[in-house]
């Protein structure tokens, strides 16, 4: 059966590899933390699960020390030119999209198709993960087609890889981060304290209030916590039940679906959402970290009036 | 009320554009010191939480194909498509993708879209290749330099808004599971099926309010070549 554990050991491999090609890369004079960066993280990939908790910890401690105080380098990597690239681009036409679409149409293939697949009586693919699963057999099966067709050096997987690495840096664990952030928070209770905080300063009688107090408030929380899952059972049982339901006789289902689509409009405007709105626009290189923000700001707003107004045209039918 | 100390250390660590994974680290710390967890603790449920969520790294290894797909020129001819059209702008590439990323995650196909596989090969660079076209190509590097940031921060905008507000029409996503799981235990049962029907409508309003967005940034595009004309 593949499992997630065999997904964990091909990451680590790959980050590992990239450590070891930062080291001789003169090109960069932080090239030691780079490789101290991707070494830690490929070791939390390749030994996480029979480490101690603790241990753990100390790597993600060192992951924070490396990235957010002795800070990575950019390295340059050898690659092709802009000229070659739009050459190559030419004569290879359309083609090259193929091996790029292959990764979505793995995903899409390998959810629909393999869940539940057995070989021999042992399920080929591990049900929890099944899309990540596939979408990185898709990435293995494209870059086989790349290597046979192209004919790039072998280390190019892992040098072209190195070069996008470097250029994400130490967002690539943000994501992570924030969710470890999240755990804490949860045992801390942080969210029951938030929501009482709501509690203290709403009048209960307006229905209109309350319903802006709801969605605003989805919103609010899910700026603050990153995500609107964390945000949905707090403000949910705080304002939405008791008040839109119990009190003023809101149908439930249509509080909740809209609710959530509130705190997804937080969602669009967080610096906490890490993998949508930071991770973005280190991968684009853009000069602006919180650029993806304020290309939505525009957006989520207005959508946020208008979900806190369809609320209330449709919650008290 | 000490526990939200966390929550301050977190606005004012992105206010102060601090380090991020400095201001969560410190944040973590302040927040589980709080709670009352001793360093050793700490130290363990961070390490715990660390290992338990390492499949949001996982993906990264998408990036060694991305990489090698961009030394054989997948971004060169992502442009050369959209110069070799005559009508496509920004804001039209843009108005292609996003229904139809929302449209697929409607139908529970999320895997299809997102930053690593489709915004940084594809979706980003036909974007900018537009964009810089409709400016004219020939402009000075500020501007040049405004542009593709603007273009390219739309890209990822479209990739998010089509994926949240489409993913919820869907009816076996983690957010529908989660509602329904929290209203039965209060004792409302629902079917899936009735808490994805309401997330239509403001699926319709995201595509009308931001697809007047993408209309805007052709118009502010065009604008930009105008003054350019006049400058001249």
């Amino acid at each position: 059966m593949i499992r997630t554990e065999h997904l964990f050991l091909l990451a680590g491999l790959f980050f590992v590899a990239i450590a070891v090609a930062s080291l001789p890369d003169r090109s960069n004079p932080r090239r030691v933390w780079n490789a101290a960066f991707w070494g830690l993280l490929g070791a939390s990939f390749l030994f996480g699960s029979y480490l101690s908790d603790f241990a753990n910890g100390l790597i993600a401690l060192g992951l924070v020390v490396v990235g957010g105080i002795l800070r990575l380098g950019r390295s340059s990597p050898k690659t092709t030119s802009e000229a070659e690239r739009a050459e190559r681009a030419r004569r290879r036409g359309n083609w090259i999209f193929v091996p790029a679409l292959m990764v979505p149409a793995a995903a899409l293939c390998g959810t629909l198709l393999l869940k539940g697949v057995t070989v021999g009586g042992v399920l080929l693919f591990e049900t929890r993960s099944i899309t990540l699963l596939s979408l990185l057999l898709g990435v293995v099966l494209a870059l086989s087609v790349m290597m046979v067709w192209t004919r790039p050096p072998l280390s190019a997987p892992v040098q072209e890889g190195r070069r996008l690495m470097d250029a994400v840096g130490w967002a690539a664990i943000l994501p992570q981060m924030l969710a470890c952030l999240g755990a804490i928070f949860a045992v801390a209770g942080v969210g029951e304290q938030v929501g009482s905080l709501f509690e203290m300063f709403l009048n209960p009688d307006s229905r209109l209030l309350v319903v802006m107090c709801y969605c605003l408030g989805m919103a609010v929380f899910t700026i603050i916590m990153g995500n609107a899952f964390a945000a949905f059972p707090v403000m949910t049982a705080a304002i939405g039940l008791p008040l839109i339901v119990h009190v003023h006789g809101g149908d439930p289902v249509i509080m909740a679906a809209i609710g959530m689509l509130a705190g997804f409009c937080g969602t669009l405007m967080t610096p906490m959402a890490a993998n949508f709105n930071l991770v973005p626009a280190a991968l684009l290189e853009l000069k602006d970290r919180y650029g993806v923000i304020r290309a939505q700001i525009p957006t989520a707003l207005p959508l946020l009036a208008g979900n806190t107004l369809l609320m209330y045209l449709l919650v008290f039918r | 009320m000490w526990v939200l100390i966390g929550v301050g250390v977190v606005l004012v660590g992105f206010a102060l554009r601090m380090n991020p994974l400095l201001v969560v680290a410190v944040a973590t710390g302040a927040t589980g010191w709080t709670a009352g967890l001793s360093p050793f603790e700490l130290i363990a449920a961070f390490g715990k939480a660390f290992k338990d969520t390492r499949e949001v790294s996982a993906i990264w290894i998408v990036l060694a194909l991305i990489g090698v797909l961009e030394r054989e020129g997948l971004q060169a001819r992502a442009r050369q498509l959209i110069e070799s059209m005559r009508g496509a702008t920004a804001g039209r590439v843009l108005m292609t993708y996003f229904p139809v990323r929302m449209i697929t995650s409607a139908l529970g196909l999320t895997a299809l879209g997102g930053h690593a596989q489709m915004v940084r090969p594809l979706v980003a660079p036909m974007t900018e290749a537009a964009a810089k076209r409709s400016v004219g190509a020939t402009r000075d590097d500020e501007v040049c330099e405004a542009v593709r940031e603007d273009a390219r921060a739309h890209a990822a905008a479209a990739d998010n808004i089509g994926l949240f507000f489409g993913e919820d029409i869907f009816i076996a996503i983690g957010s529908i599971l989660l509602m329904r799981g929290f209203l039965a235990q209060y004792g409302i049962d629902v079917e899936p099926l009735q808490l994805s029907v309401w997330a239509i409508p403001t699926a319709i309003l995201a595509l009308l309010i931001h697809g007047f967005r993408l209309w805007r940034l052709d118009r502010r595009l065009a604008r930009m070549q105008q003054q350019a004309g006049e400058g001249k």
